[in-house]
């Protein structure tokens, strides 16, 4: 049992946790891709800026001496989603729009957006420098111990008071964006939009207003996936940088435009990870003496070094097995 | 005062013009069907008016007001409405989803304007939980039409309504049309099937090379043996 426990707490954990993370990134890449029809490369360094925003604004509220019952980079992430929706709108449109304007095809924006993924992370090493930081600098990150009450079992289920906020939130967003997109006239709207967006126009959506929505919730999404993830790791000017191409995985996987697809695409990446990394001998141990073999130290399918790969991996097989993604997005 | 005049207008793409002056005139109760051999700029003058592409000369009036090079999102407010030809519903959105987004632009209830588009095609209230890709041709004909309608508008553009369906639901489509009109809708549509549509038409505009060839009723195209001859593809039917 306490085999099985370990299990839960590196794979099942681990895996909602980075889940969580894949699908809120994976959704505002796959909502742009779905209204503007570009992959839009600089939104790991969007999550990264969302990070530091909620790091800036906890350490002001700690600052002035207010505390609170949850971490307080938690507290302060819905002030910080509200900075980085302003933010993502005059990222589009100082960058995006403009180029737009001029009927730019989707790979210049592309480029453009690898310019302001160098902007922010230019800009966030010319204030914080390349070293990294903790939210848990004055605080303690609590930790759950859940005894499991079954006998012979030592073993307990472990989590952190962020990774529990994440995925209760993370579940959140995605029924609130579940209800948005379905019952609200916006929500259609955007729907149709990444449907055809010929149509939208000719039909008078405001498909202008339709692009600034998808900004605020991309922009939102992507500040409490970084500070997430800062809450959970440490934050760092390359924080998310170098996740964004699971996330982008992600996305595909799940059909590009498609947003039920990003967060199933999400999970599926975050516990194909977990689980390729997972040191099987572990479960295997308890029936060595049953085993034709000698069960080695290390039973996992690739190193944590390269835990990467597994999402291209993925990638490719889903891709081969259903080329437009699971739940079949656009093909361009 | 006309409904909709369309005076002298050139357009096109950048290069040379597609439209050399079209002149376009359609009254309240009026079905104006425009008719012409490929290339003749029907679809474009159907999109001059939406705004889809520059109009260089003429103008474009709508009872009254200039609506030369308006964008949809203006023009869908005053009373026009337009279906293109292909790709006009959306279609991972269900039927009643597509309604809705025709009513995008009012902020009135429009669940009137919902049920009397059911009662006009029935078949969408049966389906109307149903994702529009899922439907047929002539019903997402219907389903584009419907959203089309839910602006309420007092001008219905069609572009080749009847493109791609079987000869039952061509004769379906033209009578839904008619019945759209006598709801007080005015259309004017771009239809292949010149023979069909001119028999409905309260006017008729034959365009070749962006120009107007031949303006009158339907029933005065169709008995023009010249009209007959070069545009309708043999003798006159009278």
């Amino acid at each position: 049992m306490n085999e099985l426990i370990f299990f839960f707490n590196t794979v099942v954990i681990s895996g909602l946790v980075l889940g969580s993370i894949y699908a809120l990134g994976a959704i505002g890449i796959t909502l742009i891709f779905g209204i503007l029809r570009f992959a839009h490369f600089a939104h790991g360094d969007m999550m990264t800026m969302g990070g530091f925003i909620s790091f800036l604004l906890a350490a002001a509220v700690t600052a002035a001496g207010i505390t609170a019952p949850v971490a307080t980079g938690f507290v302060v992430l819905p002030v910080a989603m509200v900075i980085a929706a302003v933010l993502a709108l005059g990222i589009d449109k100082g960058f995006y729009a403009p180029l737009r304007a001029r009927g730019a095809r989707p790979v210049t924006l592309l480029i453009a957006s690898i310019g302001v993924t160098l902007i922010i992370q230019g800009l966030i090493r010319l204030f914080f420098g390349s070293g990294s930081y903790t939210f848990f600098e004055t605080e303690a990150k609590r930790l759950f111990r859940l005894e499991v009450p079954l006998p012979d079992v030592t073993r307990t289920i472990n989590f952190t008071e962020p990774q529990l906020l994440m995925v209760v939130s993370t579940a959140l967003v995605v029924v609130a964006l579940h209800l948005f997109l379905t019952r609200s006239r916006l929500g259609k709207a955007m729907r149709a939009m990444s449907d055809n967006a010929d149509l939208a126009q000719v039909s008078g959506i405001n498909t202008k207003l339709v692009v600034r929505v998808t900004w605020i919730i991309a922009g939102s999404l992507a500040c409490m996936a970084g500070t997430m993830l800062a809450l959970d790791v440490s934050l760092k000017p390359d924080l998310a940088f170098n996740i964004v191409l699971p996330i982008f995985a992600a996305a595909i996987v799940g059909g590009l435009g498609q947003s039920y697809g990003a967060i199933a695409g999400g999970f599926l990446i975050g516990f194909a990870e977990t689980l390729a990394i997972f040191n099987w001998s572990i479960l295997l141990r308890p029936m060595r003496d049953a085993l034709p073999f000698d069960l080695p130290n290390n039973l996992a399918v690739v190193p944590t070094e390269y835990k990467l790969t597994v999402a291209f991996v993925i990638l490719v097989i889903v891709l081969l097995w259903r080329p437009t993604g699971i739940f079949r997005g656009a093909s361009t | 005062m006309s409904l909709i005049a369309i005076e002298n207008v050139v357009a096109g793409y950048g290069g040379a013009p597609i439209l050399n002056g079209v002149n376009i005139a359609i009254e309240q109760s009026d079905i104006g069907v425009i008719v012409g051999p490929n290339g003749a700029g029907k679809s474009t003058t159907l999109k001059a008016v939406f705004g889809l592409l520059k109009v260089s000369a003429g103008s474009i009036r709508f009872s009254g007001e200039e609506i030369t090079n308006s964008l949809p999102d203006r023009l869908v407010p005053m009373g026009l409405s337009y279906v293109p030809q292909e790709k006009n519903v959306f279609t991972s959105l269900t039927v009643e989803e597509n309604l809705e987004m025709g009513a995008f632009t009012r902020k009135d209830d429009f669940a009137s304007t919902m049920n009397w588009v059911y009662d006009m095609f029935p078949v969408l209230r049966e389906k109307r939980r149903q994702p529009a890709g899922e439907l047929s041709g002539g019903q997402r004909q219907m389903v584009a039409m419907g959203r089309a309608l839910m602006s309420q508008p007092r001008l219905l553009m069609l572009d080749e309504p009847s493109a791609g369906l079987s000869p039952r639901y061509v004769l379906e489509i033209f009578e839904q049309i008619v019945k759209v009109n006598k709801a007080g809708v005015a259309i004017l549509m771009v239809e292949q099937n010149a023979r069909q549509a001119l028999a409905l038409a309260s006017k008729g505009f034959v365009l070749a090379g962006g120009q107007n060839r031949f303006t009158g009723t339907g029933a005065e195209l169709l008995a023009d043996p010249e009209v007959a001859k070069s545009f309708l593809g043999g003798e006159s039917a009278a």
